[in-house]
């Protein structure tokens, strides 16, 4: 069965719409914000003491705060110019962690061989597409930011504030753009590599005589060699394009933190993106029982990532050495409502909306769950970057919408693309009808 | 006073017992009881028993438990005794909440865990010393044993379980 032109339909339709928005409120926000940016930077060099008392008395009017910053306007003034730099890069960065994760659930589900999924599986594939896209893009935004931006991600990539730094120094083994932008490549390869294969052997099985199992033991083999590459790649991903963002500060579980922001994430949107096609009348043989296990896993791993949010919370709380605890200093004082606020959205919510069964079972309850799971997950990824980049210069405004429209456009359009382009029911895979056969 | 008669018809697999138990619903006789060597995944929703209550009271007890968890460590880390907690002498349970997680976490579950079995025991009629109710002990091994009451239509009633694969048909006098 082919998927028919309305859920392509709908996918170009809202991914125009959001482009076309977003491209017009994007430039010009980016074009304020990086002409600003680099105005100042410009000016800053020459003449330093006069532009920067300018610049200062400039901001005075402009912000009431701007008095303790005196000395630092420069500082705040390059804040400013980071923030839709930021604010693009947080928004690449949630919806290639939306792919990612599933990708991992997918593979873990093959890996497995578990017997409840594989209806599901080409929704997965769907949602995978964007994995390649979306996690070049997030590169490209990173060195760029190190290139042609003035260093308005990672502090690390400015030779200037390395040379007077002893701690970063240190650390320049790793954290220099070069072995960045190797490493990077290398992640994203492998993760496309696996990608494009098990979407290969997926397809071929299909299409394969029946009783031949090659393409699904030859998938099964690459899985357990990608999940064990993923772990790998995953945590020197999350060091890399997240973590260095702070490069004095470090944590020896961010990965897993990571890991369970995207887990959940993914799972999430797998879990919207098939009743919405379920709505459509796209997958009929996907019911209630399924849906059920796919919101378990929704609320198993939101209140995994809250064990794992706090135990890397509550270990630095309570050593409070100063420098690991100013990670938690800055995101207490200067964002104290998006940092309680996605607690309260990624764990007392799904806890209470998904603990009941029946609750699970409602299309409706899930979609409510699921939007504010997404919505708390994206404000996790802000939290994690924005601290350190725009500081207490933050709000959630255009920049930040206007990103989200943008690559949520740009990821509806891609997995929809990709949606279209094969069955919806992966009839050839061995498990298939114990899958459809399964009940709660 | 009259003693009722009932049928045992032992199985030995799951999955006949699972066909069976819908066939006889769907006769329309009345299944007494079902002695499992384990618990058959879906057997209480073919047998028509009404929905379980264990979740909520779950629930209650996990929430009894996190209060006894606050209300204990407020009492012995802050009033009784107050301790200077991490280096930060607040002498305030919400400030040092975050050391307390643990312990609320683990009494929620403990809590929560521990009655739930105690719950399901009385509720289940179990308790230290009692005689057991099985009516055939091999139901504790390998076979599945299907009660099912008679009245005077023992006849059809043994054939139509001869037909779902039972291996064993008894009439037993149950005394009341």
């Amino acid at each position: 069965m082919i998927l028919g032109a309305l859920g392509v339909g709908y996918g170009f339709m809202t991914s125009h719409k959001s482009f076309e928005e977003v491209e017009h409120l994007l430039a010009e926000e980016s074009h304020h914000g990086g002409g600003h940016g680099e105005a100042n930077a410009h000016h800053a060099t020459p003449s330093h003491d006069t532009h920067a008392k300018a610049e200062g008395s400039h901001g005075e009017e402009a912000h009431a705060h701007v008095d303790e910053h005196t000395k630092h306007v420069e500082h705040v003034q390059h804040q400013i110019a980071n923030r839709p730099w930021s604010a693009l890069y947080v928004a690449a960065f949630f919806f290639m962690m939306i792919a990612l994760g599933v990708l991992a659930f997918y593979a873990i589900q093959i890996a497995s061989q578990a017997g409840w999924s594989p209806v599901l599986f080409r929704v997965m594939e769907g949602i995978t597409a964007y994995l390649l896209p979306g996690a070049i893009i997030v590169l490209l935004i990173a060195i760029a930011s190190g290139t042609i931006g003035h260093y308005n991600i990672f502090i690390w990539m400015d030779p200037d504030v390395v040379a007077h730094d002893k701690l970063i120094q240190g650390k320049s083994g790793w954290l220099n753009l070069g072995g960045f932008a190797i490493r990077g490549i290398i992640f994203i390869a492998g993760w496309a590599l696996y990608r494009h294969f098990a979407r290969k052997f997926s397809i071929a099985q299909d299409n394969a005589e029946p009783g031949d199992k090659t393409n699904f033991k030859k998938a099964f083999r690459i899985t357990a060699g990608f999940l064990v590459f993923f772990i790998y790649t995953e945590s020197m991903m999350s060091w890399d394009w997240i973590m260095s963002v702070d490069p004095h500060w470090f944590s020896t579980l961010f990965g897993w933190y990571v890991f369970a922001s995207m887990f959940v994430s993914g799972i999430t949107v797998i879990a919207l993106l098939s009743i919405y096609l379920k709505s459509r009348g796209y997958l009929a043989f996907v019911n209630e029982n399924h849906l059920h296990d796919v919101a378990k896993f929704m609320f198993g791993i939101s209140i995994f990532w809250t064990y794992l949010w706090f135990s890397q919370f509550m270990l630095i709380w309570y050593s409070n050495i100063p420098e690991e605890v100013t990670y938690f200093i800055t995101r207490i004082n200067d964002y104290r409502l998006p940092f309680f606020g996605m607690v309260v959205m990624n764990f007392v919510f799904p806890l209470l909306l998904l603990m009941n069964a029946d609750y699970k079972r409602m299309p409706w309850f899930v979609v409510m769950a699921g939007i504010v799971i997404l919505a708390g997950h994206y404000i996790d990824i802000f939290n994690m970057i924005m601290p350190a980049t725009v500081g207490d210069r933050w709000f959630i405004g255009i920049p930040e919408i206007g990103s989200v429209l943008l690559f949520g456009g740009l990821f509806i359009f891609v997995v929809f693309m990709s949606l279209s382009k094969a069955s919806l029911l992966a009839k050839g895979y061995p498990l298939m009808k114990e899958s459809e056969d399964f009940h709660y | 006073m009259e003693a009722s008669k009932v049928i045992h018809a032992i199985y030995n697999d799951d999955d006949i017992l699972m066909s069976a138990v819908k066939r006889v619903k769907a006769e329309r006789y009345h299944i007494e009881e079902i002695y499992t060597p384990f618990p058959v995944h879906g057997l209480d929703r073919a047998m028509g028993l009404a929905p379980t209550r264990i979740a909520i009271t779950a629930f209650i007890y996990g929430l009894i438990g996190l209060t006894v968890a606050t209300l204990m460590m407020n009492f012995i880390m802050i009033e009784d005794w107050p301790q200077n907690i991490g280096g930060k002498p607040s002498f305030s349970y919400l400030e040092n909440m975050p050391a307390f997680v643990p312990i609320m976490f683990e009494l929620t579950v403990f809590f929560s865990a521990h009655l739930m079995v105690i719950t399901f025991y009385l509720r289940s009629r179990m308790w230290p010393f009692k005689s057991a109710e099985n009516p055939d002990p091999r139901t504790t091994d390998d076979h599945f044993l299907m009660e099912i009451a008679v009245n005077g239509n023992e006849e059809a009633l043994s054939s139509m379980l001869k037909d779902t694969g039972a291996v064993e048909i008894n009439l037993v006098d149950k005394a009341h």
